[in-house]
């Protein structure tokens, strides 16, 4: 049991750690990374289904209980999300077999890509708000250097505004963490949840604007989200595809962690602002996209946009909203990465990621350009595909707690959305080839194709198949809007019975 | 760097450096100290013997990658994490071994194994820093 909860995080650092050891080695590396990211994920799924059957899983590192050690909880929501990360992990280390040269492989990327992995999913097990921080700074790292591996002058560029803007994140962190840590006395986060409602309320919303900033420029949302559009596209494509569709989240994940179990004592306060910021999200995203004409930048400004729509769904608060929230994410994950994925083959073809410079596409591949429409339309929320089905949930989560000036800002950035993917869909494949420009002949090797159209099935069976999804999401709907459970796991029967008298549980 | 005084010094200051950086690995674990500030310590030692000799002599005295140090850290760290589970219970639990010596005890565990290895990762980081800004 203990052992299935560490190894999300063990796994992949003892693969990075003979990864670095088989420096040098590329075949061999190549074979190992892939076979470890598949590893990973059935490992994650195998977690999964623990906890669907047995309930929120703990394990206590080195023995020391709760709050003086440092927990791992596995609810349903963190189990999700380490299962969503090994998916990603291991499409993207399929696509890279092809995606990445030989130069970036020798300085180091196979290592560097498992210690990213192993800090998402630390970051989504811990149960400690210090060892939050700590998995935030190794999968930083391990991105810092994703980022810039191959040194050309726009990846640099873009790196220095992304170090810049997580290095002040994760300042703004620790200073919180060092506050909250001096109001209440305890990092664990159930025993958190047990003791800020003792916090004056004035300080424990101080802390928790504090919290919004830093989660909030990780998670790029209004108006801390300058950095992701300056260098989410100048990697390979493999690197963005992983970044753009997961460490982005990391961030929501945290905001959702923590506006659910620690930031509830003024909800009308913290909740309304994350409302306003969620409108202006979406809204200021979508427009950002409108006026670009790069493929992967398009795709950097719709990033946040679609975080505003998970923030909305936090921002109600409601078991519905929360749930939408979720399913939004994971919707958002598969079809975001597959979107920077499609966008890699197209280059392939095309030879460039500028709209001006790709056309003919749809006559060209037509498999491609169906990929393509699977994902976009699924962005832009059209029915039955995935998309559709989180935008109805997190819209009707809407219309419960009638925010309707939200829900109108909600559906007019879903046509915005419309207008973008139509826009690449009118260039890149729609329009003729322009002149000066020919296409690449014969299919794009098969390593690139496997992991989009594997995506592709995934957002399908989330669109037609949607019963088994929403069901998952509901349970961490109730999970996130009554902590209890989550408190009981970690802390025993007599905290949680604390947690409820002191009226923190609806 | 071509200077007699900075080449005649080093030698025994690295000495001292070396001794020091172990000194402060094993009182880790009750004092302040432990693998990583070890691992500077000698990382220091390391990069002034690249300044002072060059830094293909400092890679000569070094024999090994600085990539394999940091592997063989990172695989340290993780198993002893892992031997706490081996012997069934959680992980990262710390063992001991007292083993006697004359009349003196010698206690060995999985948390000085652990701070071996970010001992190790720390000399490997900054020595493949330092050797690839030398190189410049």
């Amino acid at each position: 049991m203990s052992a299935l909860l560490v190894a999300p995080v063990v796994w992949p650092l003892a693969t990075a750690a003979l990864l670095v050891l088989l420096q040098g080695r590329l075949t061999t590396q190549r074979t190992l990374s892939t076979a470890s990211a598949a590893a990973q994920l059935a490992l994650a799924a195998i977690l999964l289904a623990q906890v669907a059957t047995q309930g929120i899983l703990v394990v206590q590192f080195g023995g020391w209980d709760a709050p003086f050690g440092i927990s791992f909880v596995a609810d349903h929501l963190a189990a999700v999300m380490v299962l969503v990360n090994g998916i990603m992990g291991t499409a993207v280390a399929v696509y890279a077999l092809r995606d990445i040269d030989a130069d970036r492989e020798r300085l180091g990327y196979h290592p560097m890509f498992h210690v990213l992995l192993a800090g998402v999913n630390g970051a989504f097990l811990t149960g400690d708000l210090f060892n939050l921080y700590v998995w935030f700074e190794l999968l930083l790292i391990a991105s810092f250097v994703l980022l810039t591996l191959g040194n050309r002058r726009e990846q640099l560029e873009g790196g220095i505004k992304y170090v810049a803007a997580n290095l002040v994140a994760s300042m703004l962190l620790l200073t919180g963490i060092g506050l909250l840590y001096g109001a209440t006395g305890t990092l664990n986060m159930a025993d958190l949840a047990l003791k800020l409602p003792l916090v004056p309320v004035g300080l424990a919303t101080t802390l928790a604007m504090l919290f919004l900033v830093a989660f909030g420029i990780k998670a790029a949302i209004f108006p801390l989200f300058f950095w992701l559009p300056a260098s989410y596209h100048t990697p390979p494509v493999a690197i963005s595809a992983l970044f753009g569709g997961m460490l982005t989240k990391v961030g929501v994940y945290a905001l959702l962690r923590g506006f659910t179990l620690l930031f509830v004592a003024d909800v009308a306060l913290t909740h309304g602002l994350l409302a306003w910021i969620a409108g202006f999200t979406m809204v200021v995203g979508v427009l950002g996209a409108a006026a670009q004409t790069e493929f992967r930048k398009i795709l950097s400004f719709h990033i946040v946009s679609q975080i505003g729509y998970m923030v909305m769904g936090l921002a109600f608060f409601t078991p519905l909203g929360l749930g939408g929230a979720v399913f939004y994410m994971v919707h958002n994950i598969f079809a975001k990465a597959n979107l920077f994925l499609i966008a890699g083959i197209a280059r392939w073809y095309g030879g460039s990621f500028e709209l001006k410079k790709l056309g003919g596409l749809y006559r060209h591949r037509p498999l491609l350009a169906v990929l393509f429409v699977i994902a976009a339309f699924s962005l832009a929320g059209f029915p039955p595909l995935s998309g559709f089905w989180a935008k109805l949930v997190v819209i009707r989560a809407g219309f419960e707690v009638q925010a309707w000036p939200l829900v109108a800002v909600s559906l007019f950035v879903g046509l915005l959305t419309l207008y973008s993917m139509t826009k690449i869909w009118l260039a890149a494949f729609w329009s003729p080839v322009p002149e000066g420009v020919t296409l690449r002949a014969g299919p794009a090797p098969a390593l690139l194709y496997a992991p989009v159209v594997a995506l592709a099935l995934l957002t399908l069976a989330m669109g037609f198949a949607s019963a088994p999804f929403f069901v998952l999401a509901e349970r961490i709907g109730a999970e996130l809007s009554d902590p209890t459970g989550y408190v009981h796991a970690v802390l025993g029967e007599a905290a949680a019975a604390t947690f409820v008298a002191r009226g923190v549980a609806p | 760097m071509n200077s007699l005084i900075l080449r005649t010094t080093t030698r025994p200051i690295i000495v001292v450096l070396l001794l020091i950086s172990i000194f402060l690995l094993l009182r880790g674990h009750d004092l302040p100290g432990g693998g990583f500030i070890g691992g500077l310590v000698a990382a220091a030692a390391a990069a002034l013997y690249a300044i002072a000799f060059g830094d293909e002599a400092a890679a000569k005295l070094l024999r090994v990658h600085p990539e394999l140090l940091v592997g063989w850290g990172m695989a340290a760290a993780v198993a002893a994490g892992l031997l706490g589970m081996v012997a069934g219970r959680e992980f990262l639990t710390g063992l001991w071994w007292v083993i006697a010596v004359g009349d003196q005890e010698l206690k060995l565990s999985t948390p000085l194994l652990f701070d071996v290895g970010v001992y190790l990762v720390v000399v490997g980081v900054i020595l493949r820093f330092v050797l690839s800004l030398e190189e410049r």
